[in-house]
């Protein structure tokens, strides 16, 4: 009877050991998004200056018609501007280190599949800045010293953004749960977010999560 | 058997009666709270529920520490968010909402009684309940063993009663 | 070249802590004398073994031998001698080689101080310690040595992590470790008792002492850590209910359960499965601690570097160690004889009443596993929650607050009444309900408990009432906490009186009273504090000031300082009471050269009634570190009430162990 009893111990001790075992295989600090599968907060931001900043690049090998954009005479940008697209938005920002690992496969996803649009939200250009002291500055200087920085950092890196909207205080990240630059979301046609990522992006994550999805719900 | 299941789920409800008076004792608020969220008051008073608040969320960034303590830029961001929406009035539920709409429960380090949190909440109580019942059953099981040594005893003793000769013998020595 | 004799010195300590395990648990088995024999010495080779190889490691620390990586990943030149030593365990190898160090150590001490334990008992109790060294030395041979080369060597070391390099946390490691790693002795002792089948007072009275010194060192090392975290972090909080603070609660709120049981089991002989089963989970829970804080599982502010792969072979170690030892408790259990028996066939089971000492002792023990039990679960839960892909959630502060109070009231309680209760009658209600005294402490404390917050309320009308205020929480702590005391200190001088001179009481009974009257320090001060802390986020620039309570902080500028390997911005304070100076207060922000992020150095007036602290945030321009900074005061009541109470527990443990009883070894028949 007392080993009945007492096997019950062994028994949890094992499922135990089972649930940590299982837990090696999984990363505590990740944080999945309470937005999937929920409309895309709004927002209206100011977009980076010059209605298409793909014209910033010299050699532009894009093939997409930029006669769609030439009509959108934009100053600022908002979800709703781009109900009927499967668009990503790409969290970047120039201090962020990640970002520029991800960069080159951004603009190569841009060239790759030019129907799908690709917002960047710079996040806090000159704020998130350690090296920058922002708190005596005024708008206006903020404004074009985020600009500036945001335009170089293209020019020189290449540009996969159909448009840059510029959150300079970081406002519309946390509207987005964005925790930890770069973080990427895909949004569909409906404006309804179906998929997050953060951290940067890398080959599988697209080949296995963003492409599928968009196949999946259709183009 | 049935005697045990009965007796063990009386002071199983007994227990987690206890149990609850205690949990309710040591939690709940007595005193209606001073705390109001009327827009109109002043300032120590906002400082004083952002402070309350803001130790109730995690900062994302570092993971280890709370809104209230960490210098992580997010959890700046996030305090002066909090702030902005206790000065408009918003009441504690509205901006927890607001914390988990967006960052999920995560977020928070007092989990919401839900479905998956249901089993966190309920467990101490049932813990508790099994350890009282392992305790009364221990006890009962103790005094019932010993009674039955103190039996068997009291039949080894009539045997080992002095003989009527052995008894002589010690009565001798005795003198 | 001393670095790789130790590293051999290391390799030969695995493999003779493996045959020595081995042959003396088969020579106890086999009643074989000559292999018994083996034990004894060979744990103190391995002892030797494996200091000789840690005092390597401190050698190459205190040289800068960057061709070791350890040392290279771990310290600079620049270091302070001091933290020199303490950075061989501020990293995960080198605090791994601490673990099976303090292991040796005390394997070696049961070796030499166990004259009258029976041959094969301590044959038994050195091999499986033998066997756990084994183990783990193997896990540090095979995935984290710390005694790898770094070739070409570097010239200059990575630094000492700066939060490190601080006294506090300088000992906090070798005390936790003392304390969870002496567990490993209840648990041989356990197991050994399991493979005998054999257990009976003589017994418990044997394991008893060294269970009492690893619970107190642990106590200690807790103590270490949380008072650490207050003066270092900056927050001024003392616990978090961080998944590595509850990994040091747990065993040590078990090693409390098994010391009272061990109590029972020398006395009365009762409660000896419980015992055994109370021993094997008190390791079993240092070792999942060490688990939990090095593979990654779950996040938290003590994350060494961390590798499954460690965590993999760590979880297969506990496998080894935990469910050998359930599996031998569940099938030998019921065969344990207590040889007792043999000779007093009407002690074979000993009857105790309901309200009995031993009762009381069960209660409480059963309630601290409880405890442990809902520690472990809100620890585990998010794991729990994201294995079942039910979604993330965090478990933190608030949670383990709301139940571990209500949790421990009756503990408390209970603690202040074990002073009337004897052992196996009923005396404690004729006692309690009808003694006039203990009826007066009872209203005296619960005067004390209504009036005191009253008081407090009105002395910090100035802030804002929490709304922890308007819970009744306070008063009722407050009364347990007061109760215990008085109940404490009127018990103990009335045993003086009693016995008519202070030296004929014995030690143990003034053990378990200054033990247990530091509890009810900890709760009084945990009460205290948590509840009128006072806090204020300020900005200030030289000249200014800020006032608390009858407090005034003036500040009077603000400095740049440069230390050995840092430069500081360092706040000049004047801390003004009644107009009168009454300290100078120098917080400071430190860049240490190695790294990014700057350390909060905080400064604080230390006080029995409360401590006022200072810590500065960070300056509003960055540009200008000598102008006006945003900065972070309080006022702290009662809050050393908290570590004096860790440290009286302790206290009383030790005196304890000097009872006569130990000492003489007398055996009680």
């Amino acid at each position: 009877m007392k080993f009945n009893k007492y096997i019950v111990l062994v028994i949890v001790f094992f499922a135990l050991v089972i649930l940590l075992a299982i837990g090696l295989s999984l990363d505590p600090r990740e944080v999945p998004s309470p937005l999937i599968n929920k409309a895309a907060p709004d927002f209206s931001l100011p977009v980076l200056e010059s209605q298409n900043p793909k014209e910033l690049l010299q050699s532009n090998t894009n093939s997409k018609d930029n006669a769609e954009k030439v009509v959108n005479n934009l100053n600022n940008i908002s979800p709703r501007d781009l109900k009927g697209k499967f668009w990503l938005l790409n969290v970047w920002a120039t201090w962020c280190i990640s970002c520029r690992a991800e960069h080159t496969l951004l603009v190569d996803f841009a060239n790759k599949n030019p129907d799908v649009t690709i917002i960047g939200l710079n996040y806090k250009e000159v704020r998130g800045d350690s090296d920058i002291d922002s708190s005596k500055m005024s708008e206006e200087t903020e404004r074009s010293l985020a600009d500036s920085r945001a335009k170089k950092w293209l020019v020189e890196r290449g540009n996969p953004y159909d448009w840059v909207a510029m959150d300079l205080n970081g406002r519309i990240g946390i509207d987005y749960g964005v925790y930890g630059v770069p973080e990427t979301y895909l949004i569909d046609k409906e404006g309804i977010i179906r998929m997050k990522h953060t951290g940067p992006l890398t080959p599988e994550i697209i080949n296995s999560k963003i492409l599928p999805t968009i196949k999946s719900l259709g183009m | 058997m049935q005697k045990f299941l009965i007796s063990n789920l009386k002071i199983s409800v007994i227990s987690i009666v206890l149990f609850s008076v205690l949990f309710i004792l040591t939690n709940a608020n007595f005193y209606a709270s001073e705390i109001t969220e009327s827009a109109t008051a002043t300032n120590p008073l906002h400082e004083k529920r952002l402070q309350n608040l803001s130790a109730e969320f995690r900062c994302l960034v570092c993971q280890n520490q709370t809104i209230a303590d960490s210098d992580a830029d997010l959890a700046v961001d996030l305090r002066k968010e909090i702030r902005t929406m206790i000065a408009d009035g918003k009441t504690d539920e509205q901006i927890i909402d607001f914390m988990t709409e967006r960052y999920g429960d995560f977020v928070l380090y007092r989990p919401p009684f839900k479905a998956q949190t249901a089993l966190l909440w309920l467990l101490p109580a049932a813990f508790f309940a099994i350890g009282v019942m392992i305790f009364f059953n221990f006890v009962t099981k103790n005094k019932r063993s010993s009674q039955q040594n103190s039996n068997e005893n009291s039949n080894n003793i009539s045997e080992n009663k002095l003989s009527a000769e052995e008894l002589q013998q010690a009565k001798d020595l005795l003198k | 070249m001393w670095i790789e004799l130790a590293h051999f010195a290391l390799i030969s300590a695995m493999f003779i802590a493996l045959f020595a395990g081995v042959i003396s648990l088969v020579g106890a088995a086999k009643n074989k004398v000559a292999q018994m024999a083996i034990a004894k010495p060979s744990s103190i080779l391995v002892c030797l073994l494996v200091s000789l190889s840690f005092a390597a490691l401190i050698n190459a620390f205190v040289n800068d031998d960057f061709s070791v990586l350890y040392v290279a990943n771990h310290s600079n030149t620049l270091l302070p001698l001091i933290y020199k030593v303490s950075a061989v365990w501020g990293g995960h190898e080198g605090s791994l080689l601490l673990w099976i160090l303090m292991l040796t150590w005390w394997s070696a001490l049961v070796a030499v101080l166990s004259k009258k334990l029976p041959y094969e008992m301590l044959a038994r109790i050195l091999g499986v310690l033998n066997l756990v060294a084994f183990g783990f030395l193997l896990f540090i041979l095979a995935t984290s040595n710390p005694f790898l080369r770094i070739l070409p060597a570097v010239f200059e070391g990575r630094d000492l992590n700066p939060l490190l390099q601080d006294p506090g946390l300088a000992i906090h490691p070798p005390l936790l470790y003392l304390g969870y790693v002496g567990f490993s002795v209840a648990y041989a002792f356990a197991v050994a008792a399991l493979l005998s089948g054999k257990l009976d007072s003589a017994w418990a009275r044997w394991s008893r002492p060294w269970t009492t010194a690893a619970w107190a060192f642990l106590t200690l090392g807790i103590m270490v850590g949380s008072w650490w975290s207050y003066y270092e972090l900056g927050w001024g909080g003392w616990w978090f209910w961080d998944p590595v603070e509850n990994a040091s609660l747990m065993p040590w709120l078990v090693g409390t359960a098994l010391m009272h049981s061990l109590a029972v089991t020398e006395k009365r002989g009762l409660f000896r499965h419980w015992t055994i089963l109370l021993a094997i989970s008190a390791f079993s829970l240092s070792l999942l601690g060490t688990f939990l804080v090095r593979s990654g599982v779950l996040t938290s502010v003590h994350a060494f570097a961390t590798d499954p792969s460690r965590g993999l072979f760590i979880l297969l170690f506990l496998v080894a160690v935990i469910g050998s030892s359930l599996i031998l408790f569940a099938w030998r259990a019921s065969k344990l004889q207590a040889q007792q028996s043999q000779n007093n066939p009407e002690k074979a089971i000993s009857a105790f009443s309901i309200f009995s000492t031993e009762s009381l002792l069960l209660v409480n023990n059963i309630l601290l596993v409880v405890v442990c039990a809902t520690v472990l679960l809100g620890t585990l839960y998010p794991l729990i929650v994201d294995v079942f892909n039910v979604g993330k959630i965090s478990v933190g502060p608030p949670y383990f607050n709301a139940v571990f109070v209500p949790l421990m009231l009756p503990i408390l309680l209970l603690v202040a009444i074990v002073n009337y209760s004897k052992w196996k009658q009923s005396s404690i209600m004729q006692n309690v309900l009808k003694n006039k005294l203990v009826i007066a402490y009872f209203v005296i404390s619960l005067i004390l408990a209504i009036i005191i917050p009253i008081v407090l309320n009105k002395q910090n009308s100035e802030q804002i009432l929490l709304e922890k205020n308007n819970s009744i929480l306070v008063e009722i702590c407050l009364f347990a906490g007061i109760f215990l005391a008085i109940n404490t200190i009127i018990n103990t001088l009335i045993r003086i009186k009693q016995q008519a001179s202070l030296f004929s009481v014995p030690m143990a009974f003034y053990g378990m009273q200054i033990a247990h009257f530091g509890l009810a320090i900890f709760v009084i001060g945990a009460t205290i504090v948590s509840t009128y802390e006072i806090e204020k986020d300020i900005k200030l620039s030289a000249g200014e000031s800020v006032t608390i309570l009858d407090y005034t902080f003036k500040l009077n500028s603000i400095k740049i300082v440069e230390g050995a390997n840092y430069s500081a911005a360092q706040g000049d304070f004047d801390l003004i009471q009644n107009n009168q100076v009454v300290n100078k207060l120098y917080p400071e922000k430190r860049n240490y050269f190695s790294s990014t992020m700057p350390m909060t150095e905080a400064a604080i007036d230390i006080g029995f009634w409360r401590d006022v602290y200072v810590s500065l945030a960070e300056p509003i321009d960055k540009d200008k570190p000598l102008d006006a900074w945003a900065m972070r005061i309080y006022y702290k009541p009662c809050v050393d009430w908290l570590w004096l109470g860790c440290l009286l527990m302790a206290v009383g443990g030790i005196i304890s162990i000097l009872d006569r009883r130990y000492r003489k070894g007398i055996v009680k028949q």
